[in-house]
């Protein structure tokens, strides 16, 4: 069972030596909880961020929870650094009793290959998989939302079909559309927002706004999430949305 | 309502306040002024909240009208600014007053990389996630989340006080953020152990040049590998304000205010609170250097960085309105800068 397995590897990861509390300034912590990317570890991340999102240390302006650590950063103007230490030991210790809260499920519609996604034959070939097989077995995985980083709203999801893997592409793009579902590596993720730079292989777009500053929260998905991805037709997505799909460019980064 | 009409946007002029914190765990840095103390310096001199939204001009300024009337000050280590028409210098660090119709260039930033204008009443365009500072990256906040450019209306909110009140207020040299040329401290970690003992003597004992590939997101150093134990690949973690991380080819690259969020390089160090303003004012060419120092330090140096903005706010409180003032006056074609002295 997870749990327990999930207690197993926590006991693994102390007698290494963790959680390890490391400065990252004088105004900010990490806690790292391991130096791998499983769901074990990941899961006492998410257990430490869920208990400093209840009862925040002094001063605290947010934590930040990775594969791996929890960046903790407080104002240093309103606690003093031994405070936030003292009641961060007790969040600490709060978490590992903590239940692990179950993500919310989200289904993500998504075109896959032709102009939506350039790179889904490239990992065909490097897969040896077909590309409606590539489609299979990236739809049919439940993925982990481990984290948001690199730029706004960007999800890093765990759980890709190992067989999926793919290296980054030799030349990144200068520009991919929001909405962009990539692999890059073992991983797998989705561009929340359009105009970054980019060098993971995309397989297929959502229209869904992954990103959007006047809602709140601005980002659709968090970490813990679970998601699914559906395989749609373009007749299947909204019009409007194809047609600035359709007139939107690819560019490359030369060399 | 008084406003700027754009007639050239310099190198990068963007508009910033004290940036939108909290929304990390999103991937979202807080972007910001790059260097907030010279930004709280500026908007206490016009009379405005320190964290008000002003412009940040990097190296190179912007030129336009001033439609309506409104009080200005350019907060620099050293720069220019003019009125246009017959051409004349504008002072640093003080108010000025510009009516109606008068052209007002910035020209170059001569000593550190970014100045500050601010406008009483504070530039007023539309919050974003409680923020109005320009996103660049992202493409959010101020004007259309980019960089000002020819055409752009850049709105003034109204002024907290009277104009009067604000007239002939000066922050005094010796009061001025100077930006000396000491090294940038430090605090060690969080992965300082994912380096070799001469990779971490070699990161505080060498210069390191400032590259041209620096933006608001960080400033890419130059200078002997740093060796690390294992490769410079770890698994992302989160970065923080000043994180110093080390690339593939051993180079280090201090992320500053619109930095991203995650990264899978090891971070060797990361520039105490205090010191991020200097960090943002650093220019290419020039050559940096490292002082690792302990959290006490580190609460000196803040405390050191607030007495500085309490002194400022403290002589400018003292500052007789009556004792002098600085005008733009424009006729129908010709712009006049006029210093009424003290007394």
């Amino acid at each position: 069972m997870p749990g327990r397995r999930a207690g197993a590897a926590a006991r693994g990861e102390e007698a290494a030596g963790f959680p390890r509390i490391r400065p990252a300034g004088d105004a900010a912590v990490t806690v790292e909880w391991g130096e791998r990317i499983d769901p074990q570890t990941h899961a006492q991340v998410l257990r430490l961020w869920h208990a400093l999102e209840e009862q925040p240390v002094p001063g605290m302006v947010e934590a930040v929870p990775t594969y791996r650590s929890v960046l903790v950063q407080w104002d240093p103007d309103r606690a003093e650094r031994e405070t936030v230490l003292a009641a961060l030991d007790g969040a600490v210790s709060r978490a590992r009793r903590r239940r692990l809260l179950e993500g919310r499920r989200v289904t993500i519609p998504v075109v896959y290959g032709d102009w939506y996604g350039p790179d889904l034959r490239e990992v065909a070939r490097h897969t040896g998989f077909s590309p409606g097989e590539v489609v299979r077995r990236h739809t049919e995985r439940e993925y982990r939302v481990y984290m948001l980083g690199f730029m706004p709203g960007f999800a890093y999801l765990g759980g890709l079909d190992p067989a999926l893997a793919t290296p980054r592409r030799a030349s990144p793009r200068l520009s991919v559309p929001a909405g962009s579902v990539a692999i890059g590596g073992e991983q797998t993720g989705i561009y929340a927002l359009g105009g970054s730079p980019g060098g993971w292989q995309v397989i297929g777009r959502t229209w869904l706004e992954l990103w959007d500053s006047a809602r709140e929260p601005p980002a659709l998905l968090q970490p813990g999430d679970r998601v699914r991805f559906e395989a749609v037709s373009e007749d299947q997505a909204p019009p409007e949305w194809v047609e600035r799909a359709r007139a939107s460019g690819w560019e490359m980064e030369s060399g | 309502m008084a406003w700027l009409e754009v007639l050239h946007g310099g190198l990068m002029t963007t508009v910033q306040d004290a940036g939108r914190p909290g929304f990390a765990r999103m991937g979202f840095a807080p972007a910001g002024a790059m260097d907030t103390e010279m930004l709280a310096a500026a908007n206490v001199l016009v009379g405005n909240p320190p964290g008000a939204a002003a412009l940040e001009v990097t190296l190179d300024g912007p030129v336009f009208t001033v439609h309506g009337e409104a009080i200005l000050a350019l907060a620099a280590v050293d720069g220019e600014w003019f009125v246009s028409g017959p051409e004349q210098p504008l002072p640093l660090w003080e108010t000025v007053l510009a009516r109606d119709g008068s052209l007002i260039a910035v020209g170059a930033v001569r000593a550190g990389a970014r100045a500050y204008l601010a406008v009483a009443g504070g530039v007023d365009v539309p919050p974003v996630m409680g923020s109005r500072s320009t996103h660049v990256r992202a493409r959010i906040g101020g004007l259309d989340g980019r960089p000002l450019s020819a055409g752009d209306r850049v709105p003034i909110g109204p002024s907290p006080r009277p104009c009067e009140e604000l007239l002939g207020r000066r922050v005094p040299p010796e009061l001025r953020p100077a930006r000396r040329a000491g090294p940038i401290r430090v605090m060690l970690g969080p992965q300082d152990d994912a380096f070799t003992p001469r990779g971490l003597r070699t990161f505080l004992h060498s210069a390191f040049r400032v590259t041209a590939r620096g933006d608001r997101m960080g400033v890419r150093l130059m200078g002997p590998p740093i060796e690390a134990r294992r490769g410079y690949d770890i698994v992302s973690d989160a970065t923080a304000p000043g994180s110093i991380q080390v690339s593939g080819d051993g180079q280090p690259i201090v992320l500053l205010a619109e930095r991203p969020t995650t990264g899978g390089y090891p971070k060797i160090a990361t520039v105490i609170g205090a010191d991020l303003d200097a960090m943002g004012q650093v220019r290419p060419g020039q050559h940096v250097r490292f002082l690792s120092v302990d959290e006490a330090a580190a609460r000196r140096a803040r405390e050191e960085r607030r007495r500085r903005l309490a002194e400022i706010e403290w002589a400018l409180a003292r500052q007789r309105p009556e004792r002098g003032g600085a005008f733009v006056v424009s006729t129908d074609a010709a712009v006049y800068y006029v210093h009424r002295e003290a007394g």
